[in-house]
């Protein structure tokens, strides 16, 4: 071996080393941004963990738990007409339709039917939570993107649904109208015609939205093509709603296989599209708001006279059996399954919530995107976070 | 003690029985056909709901068969139930005030029965025909591990996350299984019926008031509201 | 201020530049605020806004500072303290240079350079600096991302808004900013002189691109990627708190106070109105009047389009500056200096 050679592998070896040295020093590791849990963009205390390569997400990981109440456990010691005032603060936005599948649950053990007054108003009700729920995210999608203007409106129409909804039930956010058999009270006198002129309401702050925010076209360039959920992988991760029918997936379970609501007996739309992105989301939401005044509509002109309750018992105890009732509520799928053993308190309920499966999905729809859109899809995933952590 | 509101709906629901049930016994009747001995037991409620209770090993097997054969695409919950009845009896019930029913001692099951305290229950979809069904399995106190379905229904994962850590059940083979809700270092499974709710036991809750009886009147448990 | 200030010592004329300095800083920074972020905003957004500290809130504003003033100055524990504290005072620092090229009258102007829009452009990137130093000391990855948006933000944008100014340069002939309102005073367009030759008509794709560049200098919204408050916070604003929070926030309006009156200054003739002989002696007095005018009219613009926009997304940010201004600006000196030879 010469001395030249020699000297060439030594050089090599390095010039090697040093490059090596330099890789470590320059290295990108890569940083964790923690969003959350006190951020102004998770709507409560949802912490994402995400991995960032300058601004793209490597990997993003959702924690929750910060806000979990134990509804599951609470329920096994209340009796069945005091669960619906713990289930009323799951979604506390549309906290009525939170009601309702419980009860529709336990009237199903009972073989108990509510008169179809009480029906017609549940729907109603039901309808006006969702407008109440979804009016916000209207708004809300807005400021995720920067534009403050929207939510103001959307909080002065909310207003007016939300008098409406405190005119029957005596409350604005957690109604406790629903009751096993029936409904509490009947409407107050002058209720449907005033109800008429909010919807009116509704419908401009809609219009108002199409051309505030849906027509912008940064609001479309930030929200087309950005965060695609494909119908198979937004059903395998169980996503319900206004998630799932944005992706082409036509299901609606107020149309198909609901019970207890008289949905059937309008006529309306399910909207769906077939992009999948969070535009898509936002203009399917929209679409229902309207969808909702529609029906709401209907139920006021065609509402049948009758009573509001039907016959039950004072003190409530419910057939031994298992049940599993659910309706599309404002954020997607909530289902009861109820176990009774025929005592005054369940035995065990399990809360299918819609926006804990929503947000399930975040780890895999999160990956490869910018910090940007990260806020983005989670405003158009639209979760309330008592509906995730219950 | 139950009171339908109208006989003329009672009759209509007769009527419509049959057509609605052809789908979920047929149903029954291929799952049996996949599933063969692993089919422990089924129940159909006409027009309502259909249960499957399938034995542990074919537990992943049901998911793919319901998957594949079965166009259940649609994945909807997983959770668990714990048939013990609650050790603390009465005392945590919202009803302290009442007198004290007989506790059942040993566990009774719900729909399809069991043979064990843990039952996995879970609930998939077929968005084409609009069926449900709730599968549940059984669980050894002495294994309480199973075959997680997250490689077939990703959904699974947080779920099968939840019931892990509120029930002690483990997941073989998922992704990711640490604790979903509850901080890394907590002790003890909070659904299960042994886990005490301590506020309860501390102070019952205020909410007795609710069905305490009217002052000056009988217990009036059996009597019907107007 | 050049006549007034020719026989006093230089310790007076020093305190007096000062004082007037700081009132041309602060008093259109706090009209902005008033008349724009609490009212307009308000208005456009159906609520009132402040209207309980004097009539129709006139007053907020003082209560806002004496608010912040009384507010602890927290640093947080990890943060280079030095640095933390100084960033604040270097952008008010960009905000203050800035002023000195703009001419309030045919004789008021703090300096009278021929480079005046160079040094004025130069000045203005000073305050990239002070974000990018609040950004790093703040140690908190909130704060450093904005700061890097921030900093990419301002250098892509400064681009577009000196190739913008150029086409006024060329029109005008000169660096200088009063030679240039002179120049629109004393201008026609194709010989038509009655209004002078304002160059927002001539350079009209200038002042649109001026305009948007300002927004960008400025990260208002649709530009606010750097302090987009639903995802980074508030960006390097983040863990500022009290007296140095207030200061970013007066340089952020004096700032567009400051560029609105630029562009009144490149754009609209400045001081000038129409009507009357440019070296009228009475523009010294009705001047600062006219310019706050225009200013106004330019920031009602930039506010308008601040409280109804989303923002963009960092990379179509990015992209709208190197693909569509800078071309767009390099076609319009073209164009410029092709009609600036014919004619």
């Amino acid at each position: 071996m010469s001395d030249t050679a020699d000297t060439k592998q030594m050089a090599y070896i390095a010039a090697q080393a040093a490059d090596a040295r330099v890789n470590l020093e320059i290295e990108t590791e890569g940083m964790t941004l923690n969003i959350g849990p006190q951020h102004p963009a998770t709507h409560g205390t949802l912490r994402i963990v995400v991995r960032l390569d300058g601004e793209q997400v490597i990997s993003a990981e959702p924690l929750m738990g910060y806000m979990h109440r134990g509804y599951e456990k609470l329920t096994e010691v209340r009796t069945y007409p005091q669960v619906t005032t713990l289930v009323n603060r799951i979604d506390w936005l549309g906290s009525f339709a939170n009601e309702v599948p419980f009860i529709l649950a336990a009237e199903q053990l009972m073989e108990v039917e509510a008169p179809p007054r009480a029906q017609w108003i549940r729907t109603a009700l039901f309808e006006m939570s969702r407008i109440a729920n979804v009016v916000l995210f209207l708004g809300d999608m807005g400021v995720q993107l920067g534009a403050v203007t929207p939510v103001f409106f959307a909080f002065r129409d909310r207003e007016f649904i939300l008098n409406q909804i405190e005119a029957v039930t005596g409350g604005r956010f957690h109604p406790n109208f629903d009751r096993i058999g029936g409904l509490k009270d009947d409407l107050p006198k002058g209720w449907i015609d005033e109800t008429r002129g909010v919807l009116k309401r509704i419908r401009n702050f809609c219009d108002e939205i199409e051309t505030l925010v849906v027509g912008n076209e940064i609001f479309q360039s930030r929200t087309r093509n950005i965060g695609v959920i494909p119908a198979d992988i937004g059903l395998s991760y169980g996503l319900s709603g206004a998630n799932i029918r944005s992706s082409g997936v036509d299901w609606d379970i107020r149309r198909d296989g609901g019970v207890g609501l008289v949905h059937n007996e309008l006529d309306w739309k399910v909207w769906t599209h077939p992009d999948g992105d969070s535009f898509a989301r936002f203009w399917v939401r929209l679409q229902e708001v309207r969808e909702s005044c529609t029906m709401i509509e209907q139920i006021l002109d065609g509402i049948p006279s009758g009573p509001v309750m039907a016959k039950v018992p004072r003190i409530i105890k419910v057939p031994a059996g298992e049940a599993y009732v659910e309706t599309e509520n404002p954020l997607g799928i909530m289902g009861y399954y109820v176990i009774s053993k025929g005592d005054l308190t369940p035995f065990r309920v399990k809360i299918r919530s819609a926006s804990f499966n929503n947000v399930s999905i975040t780890p895999w729809l999160l990956k490869g995107v910018y910090v940007p859109d990260v806020i983005s899809i989670l405003a158009s995933l639209y979760f309330i976070l008592g509906d995730i952590d219950r | 003690m139950i009171q339908l509101s109208s006989p003329e709906e009672t009759n209509e629901e007769e009527v419509e029985i049959p057509k609605r049930d052809d789908i979920r016994e047929d149903l029954i009747s291929k799952l049996k056909n996949d599933l063969g001995e692993s089919l422990v037991a089924t129940e159909v409620v006409a027009e309502v709901d259909v249960w499957v209770r399938v034995t542990k090993e074919a537990w992943l097997e049901t998911a793919q068969v319901l998957l594949n054969r079965h166009n259940m695409k649609y994945f909807n919950f997983l959770s668990a139930i714990d048939w013990l009845p609650s050790p603390f009896g009465r005392d945590m019930d919202a009803q302290v005030d009442q007198p004290e029913p007989v506790t059942p001692e040993e566990m009774t099951w719900g729909t399809t029965g069991g043979e064990t305290r843990f039952q996995l229950l879970a609930r998939v979809h077929d968005l084409e025909n609009h069926l449900g069904i709730s599968l549940k399995v059984d669980l050894e106190d002495t294994d309480l591990s199973i075959e997680s379905w997250s490689s077939i229904y990703p959904g699974a994962d947080w779920h099968e996350r939840e019931v892990s850590e509120m029930f002690g059940i483990t997941f073989l083979n998922h992704p990711n299984p640490v604790k979903l809700y509850l901080p890394g270092d907590f002790e003890g499974y909070p659904m299960r019926k042994d886990f005490a709710l301590l506020a309860r036991r501390i102070k019952p809750w205020p909410g007795i008031v609710d069905v305490e009886d009217m002052p000056g009147e009988e217990s009036e448990e059996d009597e019907v509201d107007a | 201020m050049s006549v007034v200030l020719a026989d006093l010592a230089y310790w007076q004329e020093t305190t007096i530049r000062l004082l007037v300095g700081l009132i041309a800083v602060l008093l259109p920074a706090g009209t902005l605020v008033y008349l724009f972020l609490f009212k307009m905003m308000s208005f456009m957004q159906s609520r009132l806004g402040p209207m309980e500290a004097g009539p129709y809130g006139s007053l907020q504003l003082l209560a806002e500072v004496g608010k912040f003033l009384q507010k602890e100055d927290i640093v947080p524990k990890a943060a280079d303290r030095l640095i933390f504290k100084l960033a604040p005072f270097v952008v008010l620092i960009s905000t203050f240079l800035l002023i000195l090229v703009i001419p309030a009258g045919p004789d008021l102007w703090f300096i009278d350079v021929d480079t005046g829009i160079f040094l004025g452009l130069a000045v203005s990137s000073i305050s990239v600096i002070g974000i990018l130093m609040a950004g790093w000391a703040s140690s908190s990855k909130y704060s450093l991302l904005g700061a890097l948006r921030a900093t990419g933000q301002l250098i892509a944008y400064e681009l577009p808004m000196v190739l913008a100014v150029v086409g006024v340069i060329i029109q005008a002939g000169t660096l200088n900013v009063q030679e240039i309102v002179m120049a629109q005073a004393t201008g026609e367009i194709f010989g038509f002189g009655g209004i002078g030759n304002p160059y927002v008509i001539t350079q009209f794709v200038g002042f649109l691109i001026f305009l948007i560049a300002v927004q960008a200098e400025l990260t208002q919204p649709p530009f606010d990627m750097p302090v987009a408050e639903s995802e980074l916070v508030t960006g390097y604003l983040t863990e500022y708190s009290g007296l140095r929070f207030l200061m970013f926030f007066i340089g952020e309006f004096a700032t567009a106070a400051i560029f609105s009156a630029l562009a009144a200054t490149l754009f609209l003739g400045g001081w000038y109105v129409p009507g009357l002989e440019a070296t009228d002696n009475l523009f010294n007095v009705i001047g600062p009047i006219v310019l706050l005018g225009k200013m106004l009219l330019v920031a009602f613009f930039i506010f308008w389009f601040r409280f109804t926009y989303p923002r963009f997304r960092e990379d179509q940010l990015q992209q709208l500056a190197w693909k569509v201004l800078i071309p767009l600006s390099l076609v319009n000196i073209v164009i410029t200096g092709v009609l600036k030879v014919v004619f």
